[in-house]
């Protein structure tokens, strides 16, 4: 059992949990990120690391509140326990020598840009961080991420609220166009990541990104995460989930991150009902 | 007339008067019923039954049926015993060379082992040595914890030995360990124990309340389960030699690695890995979603592609959750099937269909998902390498299986996630670890054994291999040499 020792709500859906995991908690590297089960009979949800201490002992990770894992996962709390904790997983992000960097964060993507933009700052990296997000009430870790020696923050919401009114690509697009990069990363949704890449490749910007294909084990043994990059069938939990933005096929990825959708409307609708249940 | 032809050696002892009967049928659930849930299909014998069987034993003189299992089991004294009704004595000879006669008697394939050198198949039918240890485990398993066969743990060596892997090879070995004093760490990476037992082989096949009894004797032995740990990922090999202070490793993390075709349309939704259908389904216990909260997605029509024991479980399995139609397909004839016998037999009572000599070009899809499959026909050729017909594609003979799910049960590989870690560690060309016959690699203190030394095989070696590994590893840590 994996016992819960702080929590934090950053905004209406996405809330940071710490958990006492010290073999892990002396192993992580920015990037990587774990696998959890809430309880038995729980599914295996990968999750990225956004902090850890080697000398207390405890990870942590932020998680969106989308379907019945990260619902229940948002209903505990300090004293209780994970019965599940798996990692650290994947392949840890590359943040030495990247010179002059972008860090995109977008929606609770920017949970796992905030360790790797730190990392990149730690490695000596130029770093210019953009944060977007639907409005205001969703953009999370703003004062974490100003508390960097980051070059620049950037911030776009959809309908103004915070920042620039703007989609992430927009400064991008003008950060590429000055010459002012010398490599990119997008982490968020798979729209985005592909709108990233996308507005990289004209400039030459290598760009990495994030992915997010479902999995289950993690560890290469089902093959569930397959993405295709370059035309090449890769497993995203142990080749990835970092890939270069410009051969990922986003379509496809995007394509099977749907295959459950009916499946998971189910679950959590029963969730729900237990849930009133017992109110 | 008699059974035995004058040259095998009568019955030793003279009280013993075999039976003529014949064998006896193993009982087993309607298929029509059993293809609708994820109950035992078969049933197991009868105590009346299992001494009947037993006493078709003519209790031999040269018991020939002993070569025939890899571990050597003595088969004629575990059936004398329960000739006499002595199941207690009987479950002792058993657990002497295996851990978890339970396990075997259900999954072993018998007709090709200790049954196929069994006398009494020369002229008729053997002896059902399987189903036979298979009544004594769960004979066992039924007794309260005090009056179980638990094996005696030796006195406290002060040694710490660390198993990777809580699969057969594995918790054999840890067992093994505990016999000879030394404490014993079982590293898992998922969530429970039993490997293949537990995510693989389906609980129509082998109930997974059976492997969990069997780890639940082996905690009673004193062997600490630490599930959750990816070794390679968590620790590393030199971090558990150092770092955490064990004083030898053993490895048996399986062949995990699932292998694809490379065709178009791989990866199409709707297409698995044997693997991960089967995890779902068996691990995550997807069958009883929503009450489990991993989905699978269950198929109209579904092919599967291959024709071992991995094919047959993924075949009943897609049955079991609903399927209208499941097809094999498989580019040898039934006659290469490397499947167990039995479970072609299961399979074909629940319907599957079988399409042999045929080899798939190309998933087809919309939106996304799988439509079907363009075959290839093939005949059979020359015999290749492994001495079978080696399968040749006809000329412009493809043709279309209408599908919406593909299952590809190809087998498996060398997992990397481990070795990577550890580049002293001496891997075949692909990628399995470099064993001698007592387990010990080229690194000193680490032995490895099961799946992860010979490529995918059966639970009876890999569990052959985790026993005779700590053999060496008592006496690499008692003498320091091997
Ligand atoms: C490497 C990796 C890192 C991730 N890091 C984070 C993170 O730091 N914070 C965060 O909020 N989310 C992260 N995710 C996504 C997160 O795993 C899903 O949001 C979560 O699994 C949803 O579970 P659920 O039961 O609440 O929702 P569900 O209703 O089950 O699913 C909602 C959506 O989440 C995705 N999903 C569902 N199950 C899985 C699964 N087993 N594996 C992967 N995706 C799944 C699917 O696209 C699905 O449509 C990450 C995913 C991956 C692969
Ligand atoms: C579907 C299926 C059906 C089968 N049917 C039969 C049958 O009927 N009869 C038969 O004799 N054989 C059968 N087999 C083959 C048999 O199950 C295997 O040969 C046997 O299980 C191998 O045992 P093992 O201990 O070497 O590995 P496994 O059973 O694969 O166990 C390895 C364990 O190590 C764990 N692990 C892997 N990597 C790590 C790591 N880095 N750190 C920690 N833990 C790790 C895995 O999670 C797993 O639990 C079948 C196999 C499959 C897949
Ligand atoms: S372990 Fe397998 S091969 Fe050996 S006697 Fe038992 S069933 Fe036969
Ligand atoms: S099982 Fe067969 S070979 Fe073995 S002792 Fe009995 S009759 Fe003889
Ligand atoms: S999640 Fe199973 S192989 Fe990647």
């Amino acid at each position: 059992m994996f016992p819960i020792v702080h929590t934090r709500q950053l905004s209406d859906a996405v809330f940071e949990m710490g958990v006492l995991a010290p073999a892990i908690a002396a192993k992580v590297k920015a990037g990587q990120f774990l696998i959890l089960r809430v309880a038995e009979g729980g599914e295996r949800i990968p999750l990225t690391f956004s902090d850890w201490s080697a000398e207390d002992d405890w990870i942590r990770f932020i998680f969106m509140r989308v379907g019945k894992t990260t619902h229940q996962l948002s209903h505990m709390g300090v004293g209780d326990s994970l019965a599940d904790v798996v990692g650290p997983l994947g392949v840890p992000t590359h943040t030495e020598g990247v010179g002059r960097v972008a860090v995109v964060g977008g929606g609770v993507g920017a949970a796992v840009a905030y360790p790797v933009a730190r990392a990149m700052c730690e490695a000596g990296a130029e770093v210019t961080v953009i944060l977007g997000a639907r409005n205001k009430d969703l953009l999370i870790l703003e004062d974490e991420f100003r508390a960097l020696p980051l070059k620049d923050l950037v911030i776009t919401t959809d309908d103004g609220s915070a920042g620039r009114k703007d989609l992430v690509t927009a400064p991008l697009k003008e950060l590429c166009e000055a010459g002012a990069l010398d490599h990119a990363m997008a982490i968020g949704p798979a729209i985005m990541m592909k709108f990233c890449a996308a507005t990289t490749r004209d400039f030459g910007v290598p760009t990495t990104v994030s992915l997010n294909p479902i999995m289950v084990d993690g560890t290469g043994m089902c093959g569930a995460c397959r993405v295709s990059v370059g035309g090449e069938t890769k497993f995203g939990c142990v080749d990835g989930p970092d890939f270069d933005g410009h051969a990922v096929d986003f379509e496809e990825l995007m394509s099977r991150q749907r295959v459950y959708v009916e499946e998971e409307r189910l679950s959590d609708a029963e969730y729900h009902l237990e849930c009133s249940c017992h109110t | 007339m008699s059974h035995v032809d004058d040259t095998s050696a009568p019955a030793e002892t003279p009280r013993h008067r075999p039976s003529r009967a014949p064998r006896t049928p193993m009982p087993e659930r309607d298929a029509a019923e059993r293809a609708r849930d994820f109950d035992e299909v078969t049933l197991g014998y009868t105590e009346e039954m299992a001494r009947g069987e037993a006493e078709r034993c003519l209790q031999c003189k040269n018991p020939t049926c002993i070569e025939g299992c890899p571990v050597n089991i003595d088969i004629k004294s575990f059936i004398g015993r329960m000739i006499e009704g002595d199941y207690r004595a009987g479950v002792a000879v058993l657990k002497e060379r295996n851990a978890l006669p339970a396990v075997c008697g259900r999954v072993c394939p018998q007709e090709e082992q200790c049954e196929a050198a069994c006398v009494l198949g020369k002229k008729g039918e053997p002896v059902a040595i399987g189903r036979l240890e298979r009544w004594l485990g769960d004979f066992d398993l039924a007794c309260e914890l005090e009056q179980r066969c638990v094996p005696e743990v030796g006195a406290d060596s002060g040694k710490y030995v660390a198993v990777v892997g809580s699969g057969p090879a594995g918790l054999a070995c840890a067992g093994e360990l505990r016999r000879f004093g030394h404490a014993v760490t079982v590293f898992e990476s998922l969530h429970a124990t039993g490997g293949v037992l537990t995510y693989g082989i389906p609980e129509f096949r082998l109930p997974k309340q059976i492997v969990q009894a069997e780890v639940g004797l082996l905690e009673e032995m004193g062997v600490e389960i630490r599930c959750d740990v990816v070794v390679g990922a968590t620790y590393t090999l030199d971090e558990l030699m150092s770092a955490e202070g064990y004083d030898a490793v053993f490895i048996g993390n399986g062949a995990g690695l699932p292998m694809f075709m490379g065709i178009p349309g791989e990866n199409l939704n709707g297409v698995y890995s044997a693997n991960e259908f089967l995890t779902r389904v068996n691990l995550m216990r997807a069958y009883e979603f929503p009450k489990a909260d991993t989905p699978v997605w269950r198929g109209r029509k579904v092919a599967v592609v291959g024709g071992g024991n991995v094919a047959m479980d993924s075949a009943r399995t897609a049955k079991r959750l609903g399927a209208e139609e499941v097809f094999l397909v498989y580019r040898r004839t039934e006659e290469e099937m490397p499947a167990r016998r039995e479970e072609v037999h299961h399979a074909r009572e629940e319907g599957i269909e079988f399409k042999m000599l045929c080899s798939p070009a190309e998933i087809t899809g919309h939106d996304g998902w799988v439509t079907g499959m363009v075959a290839n026909r093939m005949e059979l050729g020359e015999p290749d390498a492994s001495g079978r017909r080696a399968p040749v594609c006809v000329l412009d003979s493809d043709f279309v299986i209408d599908c919406d799910t593909v299952i590809m049960a190809l087998g498996t590989r060398a997992n990397p996630l481990l070795t990577k870690t550890a580049p002293d560690l001496e891997l075949t060309k692909r990628g399995y670890i470099v064993a001698d016959e007592d387990g010990a690699t080229s690194k000193p203190g680490v032995f490895a054994g099961g799946d992860i030394v010979t490529g995918s095989a059966t639970v009876i070696l890999a569990m052959g291999a985790g026993k005779g590994a700590a053999r060496a590893i008592d006496e690499w840590l008692t003498s320091g040499s091997r």
